[in-house]
């Protein structure tokens, strides 16, 4: 197996909705056994760029290669080789769950007898044997998720597509599924992620990307990333204008980056600051914490809300 | 093998089906079968005969050929429909190998399959009715499917363009019913002014209703392959249409 292959490799991908350009030009690509998480607020750019490369929305710009071949020229032959969970469910209500995956099997032309042993497979491996006869409608939503891991994966892809694979579901469920993926990671899958949840990200991701208005703002591994872009610790503090005034001084004084919003005061260090801890007694409130992914998106898409 | 790719989308509509087969049978044939009872049976009695055939014998083959109509532009609309608004269906195989011409023609040919299935039913009931079909009736059976594929691609179309389900009332109302009620079915055009008989022989049904009538009673009349060679040439055109208008709707 060749080490360090590109199975994604896009260059200035730009995507124009009549005059808003809702991807602009972006370049990125993603390496064999890798898992690169796409973080950024709705209407980033993200599930745009997916659908670009599934040949779902047509490209305005920029070069698209899926495992060396160019698409959407060549996205069928690509195809063969993609799995997708999509964002909206798209699980076929008429048929049992093991007639979606045989069903499914029979689009990428999988012979009838693999499809059954590929199927038996996996609905083994989603714990969902027993639900092989359920027709769609009965089951849960971490179970639906789950056959929708499944369907993606039916034609052994070398490129599996997550978007938002856990999105409204309770956090048993969402273990199951990180459990499951963290397993198909091992085995060397490689995998596009997008998500909403940082710990999903977190705990998936090797690489991450953050898009901001159809721009990447920043690409790297998430510790760096945070370690550069927001700092080690984050100081939360509640107080008085004036009480918080004094603090962002004294903080300001030990490099770290300060800001306020509304009354609370929140300071990201960059070197240790540990001896300010005793002027934090008398507030209100005040936390000391990691910095984490939370931080880096806000930081890098700011706090204002994005309703599209 | 590649090229049939098609065949999976049709195999998956016919996996659905057996699950249904019932309600959508009689769903299909109720209209057309008491349409034969009320008008054949019934009105028909006091009606003399037209070119030599009773009212119920001159009906049935038009109401066979409409029954096809019907059941293909019923499922590629409300169950096309469906599939791509409601169940996402499309979307799912959108991310397979499979491809927008896939689907299109997929959805056709099972459009044109119920159609012929319920145009064999309802030929098979004609003898109840003491309308019994010639042999010519087998060479007929293509003819069927062909205006099947005709109404589906047609079905598909009103898909592509629809925002909601009452989209689909104009098609009904304003397309099919003129339809089923101007092409010959009920009354022989032979007996309508010229302009306005013009207007009549142009609409889709009307060649395959006196084709029907032909095959039905092995009594041809010309110009038989005109008729034959403009369906099959308006039948491909429009699968055409429904493919690129389909495409339109799905990738943005």
């Amino acid at each position: 197996m060749q080490v360090n292959t590109n199975v994604v490799r896009v260059e200035g991908l730009t995507k124009f909705f009549g005059s808003r350009c809702a991807v602009d030009k972006i370049s990125f690509a993603i390496q064999q056994g890798e898992c690169v998480g796409f973080l950024g607020p709705n209407g980033a750019g993200k599930t745009t760029s997916i659908n670009m490369l599934l040949g779902l929305v047509q490209k305005s710009g920029g070069t698209m290669h899926i495992l060396d071949m160019e698409v959407p020229d060549e996205q069928r032959s690509a195809k063969h080789f993609i799995g997708v969970v999509p964002q909206a469910d798209s699980l076929d209500p008429d048929l049992s769950v093991e007639e979606n995956l045989f069903t499914y099997a029979s689009y990428f032309n999988i012979p009838v007898r693999k499809a059954r042993k590929k199927s038996e497979e996996l609905l083994e491996f989603f714990a969902l044997a027993n639900r092989r006869d359920e027709i769609i409608d009965h089951l849960s939503g971490g179970q639906r998720r789950r056959l929708l891991l499944a369907r993606a994966l039916i034609n052994e892809p070398k490129l599996l597509i997550l978007d938002e694979p856990t999105v409204g579901l309770d956090p048993q469920a969402r273990y199951l599924i990180w459990e499951r993926l963290e397993i198909l990671k091992e085995q060397g899958t490689t995998m596009m992620l997008t998500s909403h949840y940082m710990e999903e990200v977190e705990r998936l991701s090797d690489r991450l990307l953050i898009l901001d208005h159809g721009h990447i703002v920043a690409q790297g591994k998430p510790q760096d990333l945070i370690t550069e872009f927001v700092g080690i610790d984050v100081f939360e503090v509640e107080g008085s204008k004036t009480e918080l005034d004094a603090l962002e001084n004294s903080f300001k004084e030990c490099k770290a980056k300060t800001e306020r919003v509304s009354d609370k005061l929140f300071a990201y260090t960059l070197e240790d600051c540990s001896r300010l801890e005793t002027l934090l007694y008398s507030s209100r409130h005040w936390i000391r914490r990691k910095a984490n992914l939370e931080d880096l998106f806000i930081k890098l898409t700011g706090r204002s809300l994005r309703e599209s | 093998m590649k090229n049939l790719r098609f065949r999976t989308v049709w195999l998956r509509n016919a996996r659905v089906w057996r699950k249904n087969i019932m309600a959508t049978l009689v769903g299909n044939l109720g209209q057309p079968l008491l349409f034969l009872l009320a008008m054949g049976y019934g009105l028909g009695r006091t009606i003399e005969p037209i070119e030599g055939l009773t009212y119920l014998q001159f009906l049935a083959p038009g109401l066979v050929a409409s029954s096809v109509m019907y059941s293909a532009a019923f499922e590629t609309t409300y169950g096309s429909y469906t599939r791509l608004s409601v169940q996402k269906t499309y979307e799912g195989m959108l991310m397979t190998p499979l491809g927008i011409t896939d689907i299109a023609l997929g959805e056709i040919f099972w459009g044109a399959t119920k159609g012929l299935l319920s145009g064999i039913i309802m030929l098979a009931a004609l003898p109840l009715f003491g309308v019994w079909p010639s042999a010519w009736t087998v060479v007929l059976l293509p003819i069927l499917f062909l205006s099947g594929m005709f109404f589906a691609a047609s079905g598909l179309i009103m898909t592509s363009l629809a925002a909601n389900y009452e989209f689909f009332n104009y098609f009904v109302s304003l397309i099919l019913t003129p339809f089923f009620l101007f092409s010959g079915i009920f009354f022989p055009l032979s007996t309508i002014p010229e302009n306005v008989r013009t207007v009549f022989e142009f609409l889709p049904l009307t060649p395959v209703v006196s084709l029907s009538r032909m095959f039905c009673y092995g009594r041809f009349q010309e110009p038989l392959l005109l008729k034959l060679i403009g369906t099959i040439l308006v039948t491909v055109l429009i699968c055409y249409w429904a493919a690129i208008l389909l495409k339109r709707r799905l990738i943005q």
